[in-house]
């Protein structure tokens, strides 16, 4: 009977490698003639390159050689707007942009290396509030944008998003009262407990293989990987599967594409392991959100209308980040309990800190804004 | 300069080469290839790189390895026997105690060690005991309930 099996436990399937010791993960895994990356990462939130020499590095002994914007073998531009830098070559625009990667036989050597890298920035004052640098006479976040305020889509605002159901003013004209609240949602880090690593390597059949801890496989590979490789699917040979947590903090391109470029250069294995003091201070956060919630309730406590206003500090970079921008405004709308719901939108807006990933969506917060005021406090004024 | 090491591990008498400035986790992962100690932090923080050195949890991240000379290492490798699972091992495995399972060796080996020395924890002792192993993916109840179970007790949450 179909039914013997519902309401029985499975045994996980990973589990016994899991508690044996027998499960790899992407550090335990290593191939014949590994090299390893350590990066130089930018020092200043926001600035220009003057000068960059990687020449001393190179004479470093055991390095192999350097990687930087020269090396990139596609187009130097990923994400949901193909517009992120793969290393900074002319501007910085956060505090531990990628700068100039070193290849070494181990990272000893590749440290060295990065110590020995010249690079002259000019600093510039960054911004770091979203509501700042939305205004005109804020500094641009990054010199190839013409405003701080995104319009990928061209609709006239920075909106990115719209969702109506139903006909807002009216659901607020019937309801007995209207409640007004603003929801604050600080910057996370995801801290999965595996600081974020990739093996790259060619393969006997010629393909460029990548161990990656990857949590979007289709998206890093058709909007990071194969246009800064330059290489088509069927070239790259994309091995996932063990990963030591993620949250979200992997749905963005941290190491894949930099082993790849180490690996297409140099014809070695290459590993880039983050530490974790790199992994918290470089790699990508959930900016913080913040919500204007709107709700026309009846006296009998009925939600009857809510309209939504979203904003997302996506960093320097919008990376993956448009997606969980629009989506969190919609998951702030619960079509059982309030008919009529309106978002001006997931609006993403750039500031100079570490670009977002796909991170986990804020839904709890935005969904329950007046009934659970512990997750309502107000806005920091710094 | 590397240095002559010799130590048991797992109860097999081992000797390799390390560095003064090589930590035990260094010589373990990259110089024997037992992976099962992680490196989550490196700094002693997380947790995951446990292993009992003459029965003591320890940190390896941050274990100078030429201090273990003579000493007994066990790492979740050694922990079962004769192809048999370990108590602790199995009720991991069959209540769902791991996750992601980066943390699990650490939190195997921290809790091996309290039922040495006392077999029949209360769950504030256990609580206590693996307070120092982080757990990102929040399999906490889970993995107190398992060790709960080894130490005697019914492994259900008490309300």
């Amino acid at each position: 009977m179909m039914t013997s099996i519902v309401g029985q436990s499975v045994p996980k399937t990973d589990g016994l490698g899991q508690v044996t010791g027998s499960a790899l993960y992407i550090d335990d895994i290593k191939y014949p003639g590994m090299h390893y990356i350590k990066m130089l990462h930018s020092p200043v939130h926001r600035g220009l390159i003057r000068n960059l020499d990687v020449s001393a590095a190179e004479n470093v002994p055991g390095v192999l050689g350097t990687i930087t914007a020269k090396d990139v073998p596609g187009q130097d531009g990923y994400g949901f707007f193909m517009d992120q830098q793969v290393f900074a070559s002319e501007f910085v625009c956060y505090r531990g942009e990628r700068i100039a990667g070193v290849v070494a036989v181990d990272e000893d050597a590749a440290l060295e290396g990065v110590s020995k890298i010249k690079v002259d920035i000019e600093e510039q004052e960054p911004v770091f509030d979203m509501f700042e640098a939305m205004k005109p006479e804020s500094p641009l976040v990054r010199p190839n944008l013409e405003t701080n305020l995104w319009d990928k889509f061209g609709d006239g605002t920075q909106t990115i998003y719209r969702l109506r159901a139903g006909d807002v003013e009216a659901g607020f004209a019937e309801a007995d009262e209207i409640v007004e609240t603003e929801i604050y949602e600080a910057t996370h880090d995801h801290a999965q407990l595996e600081p974020h690593i990739s093996i790259a390597f060619l393969d006997d059949a010629g393909r460029l293989a990548i161990h990656t801890d990857s949590q979007a496989f289709y998206l890093h590979l058709v909007l990071c990987l194969c246009p800064v490789l330059g290489l088509p699917t069927s070239k790259i040979r994309y091995i996932g599967g063990r990963i030591g947590g993620g949250f979200g903090g992997r749905n963005d391109v941290h190491t894949d594409h930099i082993t790849g470029i180490a690996a297409l250069k140099f014809k070695v294995p290459v590993k880039w392991r983050l530490t974790r003091r790199e992994d918290l201070a470089t790699t990508m956060k959930r900016g913080p959100y913040i919500f204007n919630v709107k709700d026309g309730v009846k006296k009998d406590g009925r939600i009857v209308a809510r309209y939504v206003k979203c904003w997302h500090d996506c960093g320097a970079w919008a990376g993956m980040d448009p997606m969980p921008s629009a989506r969190s405004p919609s998951l702030a709308w619960d079509p059982t309990a309030c008919p009529i719901y309106g978002t001006m939108a997931g609006a993403s807006l750039p500031t100079n800190r570490p670009p977002p990933p796909c991170a986990v969506l804020p839904r709890p917060m935005a969904a329950r804004p007046l009934n659970w005021p512990w997750t309502v406090r107000p806005r920091p004024s710094a | 300069m590397k240095q002559i090491l010799s130590f048991v591990l797992n109860g097999q008498p081992v000797v390799t080469l390390a560095e003064a400035t090589d930590t035990l986790l260094d010589v373990l992962r990259e110089g024997l290839s037992v992976t099962s100690p992680k490196r989550g932090c490196d700094t002693g923080d997380c947790g995951t790189c446990t292993v009992l050195i003459d029965g003591e949890p320890i940190r390896s991240c941050v274990t100078i390895a030429l201090t273990v000379e003579g000493k007994e290492v066990t790492t979740l490798e050694g922990l079962s026997k004769d192809g048999e699972l370990h108590p602790l091992q199995k009720e991991f495995h069959e209540r769902y105690a791991s996750q992601c399972g980066f943390c699990t060796p650490g939190m195997i080996m921290t809790a091996t060690a309290l039922l040495n020395k006392n077999p029949h924890p209360t769950r504030e002792e256990i609580i206590d005991a693996i307070a120092g192993n982080l757990c990102r993916c929040g399999a906490y109840i889970e993995i107190v309930e398992a060790i709960e179970a080894v130490a005697g007790g019914d492994g259900k949450e008490s309300a």
